[in-house]
């Protein structure tokens, strides 16, 4: 598992392996969003939040097709199946990768990305709590997505669609996290909520997935 | 050690070659024979445990197989000496010299696998059967793109894997020069019937 977790980051880090991609597209939409909404920053740190929320987001399906699809292409995941390692593992290695490539910068830069939204300087904490908690799940839920779909050529908008309503829930109690944190109001229950998505989707969901891997490859 | 008792096959529900037995003793190699399109390789997949049988059982010690098939499961981006070492970390085996020596990949080591030609990343997918460890070997193709050198270099491989105990499955048209049985699935062709398991057929 930890062969593969190594492997996993070192072709993302690599030429052409999508690192970077999701961070890009944050950045992107973030600076592209205040030109959108106007000068009213009273506004504008309103719905800093919810923006940047939406914006991980987005960003973390970007990079979701590759996790199955290019090791299907390229036999490698046959070789996988066929290997020691149990297909559970390798796929919570995988979303473990995922994560570390994508949610983790995304996570990182928010707070800095918050100021260009003119988010009160209490809000940084919390964005950066709340994200830390909930991008996890996006690669977990991601990563189940990405299983289902994994066999279909150009299968990344059927990914996206079958994905993006699973995200809900954390978008909502992410964001409340973020909100609320912004406004200076008790935070905790939306987190544990949040928190409680993240570990129930990490715990279940790599096991569908490897299940699911399994009737795809047939 | 592998034995198969009346498998029968199917490939996207539809059974390809059925009523299936034979036995494949350490130290003996299996060359499966017929045309084009005749199910060796979904008998192989199934073999390998990729896909449920219709009928019949597979027997072999747990954790004994490798698969080597079409694709050679290389990652370009990577070099050579680090797509035999993930594989030697997932089966659990040490040391990669051996594998890169057989196959004469030593020269090539830090190459990265994109700048390989047909051949030489063949040659790196075959040596990966070396860094598993594994017992029985089901190979589909195994020589698809390699010259007459390489075919040798793996002919040699093969019999050196039978002579420690190990043995072999390969689907090939080409002889190349192992004393095992040559099984010809062709007699098995599955009789057409109506579809049976109609789930997952939507998809």
């Amino acid at each position: 598992m930890k062969s593969l977790f190594f492997r996993d980051l070192k072709l993302a880090i690599r030429a052409g392996g999508g690192f970077g991609l999701g961070l890009a597209f944050f950045l992107i939409l973030v600076v592209l969003v205040p030109f959108g909404v106007g000068p009213q920053s009273e506004l504008l740190s309103r719905i800093a939040p919810g923006i940047l929320w939406v914006g991980a987001l987005l960003a973390c399906l970007l990079s979701l097709d590759r996790m199955f699809a290019l090791d299907h292409e390229d036999g490698s995941l046959d070789l996988l199946a066929t290997s020691a390692l149990p297909m559970e593992g390798a796929c919570a290695a995988k979303a473990l990768a995922h994560w570390v490539t994508t949610g983790l910068p995304l996570t990182l830069a928010a707070p800095v990305l918050a100021i260009l939204l003119n988010m009160p300087p209490d809000g940084f904490l919390w964005i950066f709590i709340s994200l830390a908690v909930g991008t996890p799940a996006m690669s977990v839920i991601g990563g189940f997505g990405a299983a289902l779909t994994v066999g279909i050529k150009r299968g990344g908008l059927l990914l996206s669609l079958l994905v993006l309503p699973l995200y809900v829930p954390t978008l909502i109690f992410g964001a409340e996290v973020a909100r609320r944190g912004a406004e200076g109001l008790q935070t905790t229950t939306p987190l544990l909520m949040l928190a409680g998505i993240t570990l129930a989707v990490s715990a279940v969901l790599p096991f569908v997935s490897a299940m699911v891997l399994k009737v795809n490859l047939r | 050690m592998l034995d198969v008792k009346d498998l029968s096959v199917a490939r996207g529900g539809v059974p390809v070659l059925e009523g299936l037995s034979f036995s494949v003793p350490a130290g003996q190699a299996l060359i499966l024979r017929g045309p084009n399109g005749s199910g060796k390789t979904t008998l192989l997949r199934t073999i390998a445990g990729l896909q449920p049988a219709l009928s019949g059982q597979v027997e072999a010690e747990a954790d004994s197989i490798a698969y080597a098939a079409h694709s050679d499961g290389v990652k370009g981006n990577l070099t050579v000496t680090e797509n035999l070492r993930f594989w030697a970390d997932v089966f659990g085996t040490k040391g990669i010299e051996h594998a890169l020596q057989q196959f004469d990949l030593e020269s090539l080591f830090d190459r990265p696998a994109h700048a390989l030609s047909a051949g030489q990343k063949r040659r790196l997918g075959l040596a990966r059967l070396v860094v598993t460890g594994r017992k029985n070997w089901i190979l589909d193709e195994p020589t698809v793109s390699l010259d007459t050198a390489s075919v040798q270099m793996f002919a040699d491989t093969v019999r050196g894997h039978l002579a420690e105990g190990g043995s072999a499955v390969i689907a090939t048209h080409i002889d190349l020069g192992l004393d095992g049985t040559n099984f010809d699935v062709t007699p098995y062709k599955a009789t057409q019937k109506k579809l049976v398991g109609f789930d997952e057929g939507f998809l």
